[in-house]
């Protein structure tokens, strides 16, 4: 036993040792600015997934739709694109490895996609100052050479919930939602959508269930059949798979898809669907990086730089009137007059939030909404 | 009342993967083989399923590719722990490593060569596994809706427990089995062949295990193929196990209850009273605790783990 642990030991202490040589004769040998690359050839983009761009339609082929546009877009090839799937970003360690080995393979900018990865991007940042990191969905940054992306989602679901407020026959629509009240992403997103259900159809309740996960198919499957069972007639959501769209459509009932057009999945259910094009920050960031002139500044992307829209409408099988509503919001949105949370909103616990002629800051949004819209009631 | 009846609606939909699994792996232990790698025996199930589904258009060679998928992967764990006796642990964690990527590069493959990034069935598959209707005995209220209107699968899986307890209490071959997982020294002096049974009773159970998933890929993703479809429904299997006191019968209870408790959070009334939702997903462990606790101070013989469960064996040293 003691010989064991000692060579488990020694094993580990050779390691580290090796390790550590690595780093320090990796640094000083590219003296590089950041993004300093004028050739193509070895300008390299690293992207941290925390799923499988193969899942079909969610979170994490929406990130690799926008990956691809973007390597389209400025003409890279595909040795230049660095991708690391399944990274799990509750864990730092297997973080850290994925992105060392971006590093390590020569990436200039590497793209964390989820939550998790904030951290040890941040220290990541410090280490290596001549790489950028690109963190979305976070709120950390530095001043060079790190910083967050994320964009204004929410308006899309304002528009896909005038689709389902105009579809309703039942007034009760239904919302798959991952996580609990406390998660400020989502629950904007659901009021978002609920206020933009009320617009059209004051009577529309909106129910919510939670399934507490981002990613499980069963457990979306489950949700949504519990919301059919209630009595919902279109069901929208925020996770990742296509399966509530799917129960819908079984059901013959409708549904609002979310990350990518779940219209593929789910032709006969999918009205519309609130979209994510990455593709639009990933080719203006890329570009900066390319080119050596990397702005380091935070972005929160919204319609007008294309970064959030809704899927074409299903014209088959919306409402009439729907396209119309739609672009008559859209074009309030894309001039700046209305932004979703504004003025006083009333909470489904009898409060109200916000300020008559007010709008709910970028900080409020991103961090603290944690309260429903009257309308919504959590099953 | 009718909110109860969609509760139970919704228990028997979730619990029917688990079914498979669970007696997938009671075959496992009954035979003197604790394998954890029913998780990925289910996502090879689900992912050959799927794709024969996919190209042949037709359920039933889906369901028996889906079994085939199972066996193989079942295969890979016979001969590493029956033959060359490696650790039933390790195989098994393996195996769940394995059978996880290996259908998820395939259906990473599979996507990548469709014209519209996406999979999905052709109709002609999913109106086979849709709900069946019985003309008179759907229609009645309360009991049509409780027994007679579920998808195939569930049909099969309670088949298929009612089958092997039948093997397993009934017959002289489940007897031998039986003994072979509680001292196969013993069965072996007595004349049964211990390699032989072994390899018969851990490919079957891969099989079943199989079918699991293929529910995973056909039902609950609802035809479209998504990547790790099973998601964990394997563990739970394995856990069934314990709750189910290696009963292919009580499994169906089990795995049903278990089924259950998945779906509690959603039917639940909440305005009675709000628990938070991480007290659900615990629940089925708990209770799987407790059975642990209360089955070790009964100290009862009877509906315990077999004796030989996890120790390969090694002829040579008896």
């Amino acid at each position: 036993m003691k010989k064991l642990v000692i060579i488990i030991l020694s094993l580990i202490l050779i390691f580290s040792l090796s390790a550590c040589s690595q780093q320090a004769s990796e640094t000083p040998q590219e003296p590089q600015e950041p993004g300093n690359t004028n050739a193509d050839s070895d300008f390299k983009v690293g992207v941290i997934h925390i799923g499988n761009p193969a899942d079909g339609s969610g979170y994490t082929y929406a990130h690799d739709q926008g990956i691809v546009e973007m390597q389209k877009a400025l003409g890279l090839s595909d040795s230049q694109i660095i991708r690391k799937n399944n990274v799990n970003d509750t864990d730092p360690t297997a973080t850290e490895t994925a992105i060392l080995e971006c590093i390590e393979e020569g990436a200039d900018i590497i793209f964390g996609t989820s939550w998790g990865y904030m951290d040890t991007m941040e220290a990541l940042a410090a280490e290596y100052p001549e790489v950028i990191f690109s963190h979305g969905s976070g709120y950390k940054s530095n001043d060079s050479n790190f910083n967050n992306y994320f964009g204004r989602i929410y308006q899309a679901r304002y528009l896909t919930g005038i689709a389902a407020g105009l579809k309703t026959e039942t007034n009760l629509v239904g919302y798959v939602a991952a996580m609990g009240q406390d998660n400020s992403e989502v629950t904007g997103g659901i009021n978002a959508f609920a206020l933009g259900v009320y617009s059209v159809n004051p009577d529309a309740k909106v129910y919510v269930k939670v399934t507490n996960s981002w990613y499980s198919p069963e457990e979306e499957t489950n949700a949504a059949k519990a919301l059919l069972a209630e009595g919902v007639d279109v069901i929208a959501q925020h996770c990742d798979t296509p399966n509530p769209q799917l129960e819908a459509e079984k059901a013959g009932k409708f549904g609002i898809g979310y990350n990518s057009d779940m219209s593929k999945d789910a032709p006969k259910a999918t009205l519309t669907s609130a979209i994510w094009n990455w593709g639009a920050y990933y080719t203006y960031a890329t570009e900066q990086a390319l080119k050596g002139n990397w702005i380091n500044e935070n972005y929160f992307g919204g319609m007008k730089e294309g970064l959030i829209a809704i899927s074409p409408l299903n014209e088959n099988i919306v409402a009439e009137g729907t396209a119309e509503a739609i672009k008559e919001a859209e074009q309030k949105i894309l001039d700046g007059s209305f932004n979703v949370f504004d003025g006083v909103i009333e909470t489904n616990d009898g409060s109200t939030v916000g300020e008559e002629g007010k709008t709910l800051d970028d900080a409020t949004i991103t961090g603290g909404i944690n309260w429903y819209f009257k309308t919504v009631s959590v099953k | 009342m009718i909110k109860f009846i969609n509760f139970l609606v919704a228990a028997v939909f979730a619990g029917t993967p688990l079914l498979f699994g669970t007696l997938g792996e009671i075959m496992n232990e009954k035979s003197g083989h604790l394998n954890l790698g029913v998780e990925g025996m289910m996502s090879m199930g689900a992912c050959a399923g799927f794709m024969v589904g996919y190209l042949t258009d037709n359920f039933l060679i889906a369901l028996a590719a889906a079994f085939i998928a199972g066996l193989l992967g079942a295969l890979i764990y016979a001969v590493l722990t029956v033959t060359f006796m490696a650790d039933q642990n390790v195989t098994g964690l393996t195996l769940t490593i394995f059978g996880i990527g290996i259908s998820n590069f395939i259906g990473e493959y599979m996507i990548v060569n469709s014209h519209t990034n996406s999979l999905k069935l052709p109709e002609v598959i999913s109106q086979q596994v849709k709900n069946i209707y019985i003309s008179g005995l759907s229609d009645i209220p309360v009991l049509g809706q409780l027994f007679f209107q579920y998808n195939p699968f569930v049909y099969i899986g309670i088949i298929t427990a009612i089958i092997l307890s039948i093997y397993l209490n009934k017959t002289k071959t489940g007897l031998n089995l039986k003994a072979i997982g509680e001292n196969p020294a013993s069965a072996d002096a007595a004349g049964i062949k211990v390699t032989k049974y072994k390899y018969f009773n851990i490919l079957l159970g891969g099989g079943i295990c199989g079918i699991g998933g293929a529910y995973c890929s056909l039902i609950i993703n609802g035809g479209v193929w998504m990547s790790n479809s099973v998601n964990g429904l394997g563990w739970i299997a394995v856990a069934l196990v314990i709750f189910a006191s290696w009963s292919p019968v009580r499994a169906i209870f089990g795995s049903f209850i278990f089924g259950g408790f998945n779906v509690l959070k959603y039917y639940f009334p909440k305005d009675i009273f709000t628990f938070p939702n991480a007290f659900y997903d615990m629940l089925p462990f708990v209770i799987t605790a407790l059975i642990l606790v209360i089955t070790s101070v009964r100290k009862s013989k009877k509906n315990t783990r077999p004796a030989s469960c996890g120790i390969n064996y090694y002829r040579e040293e008896r």
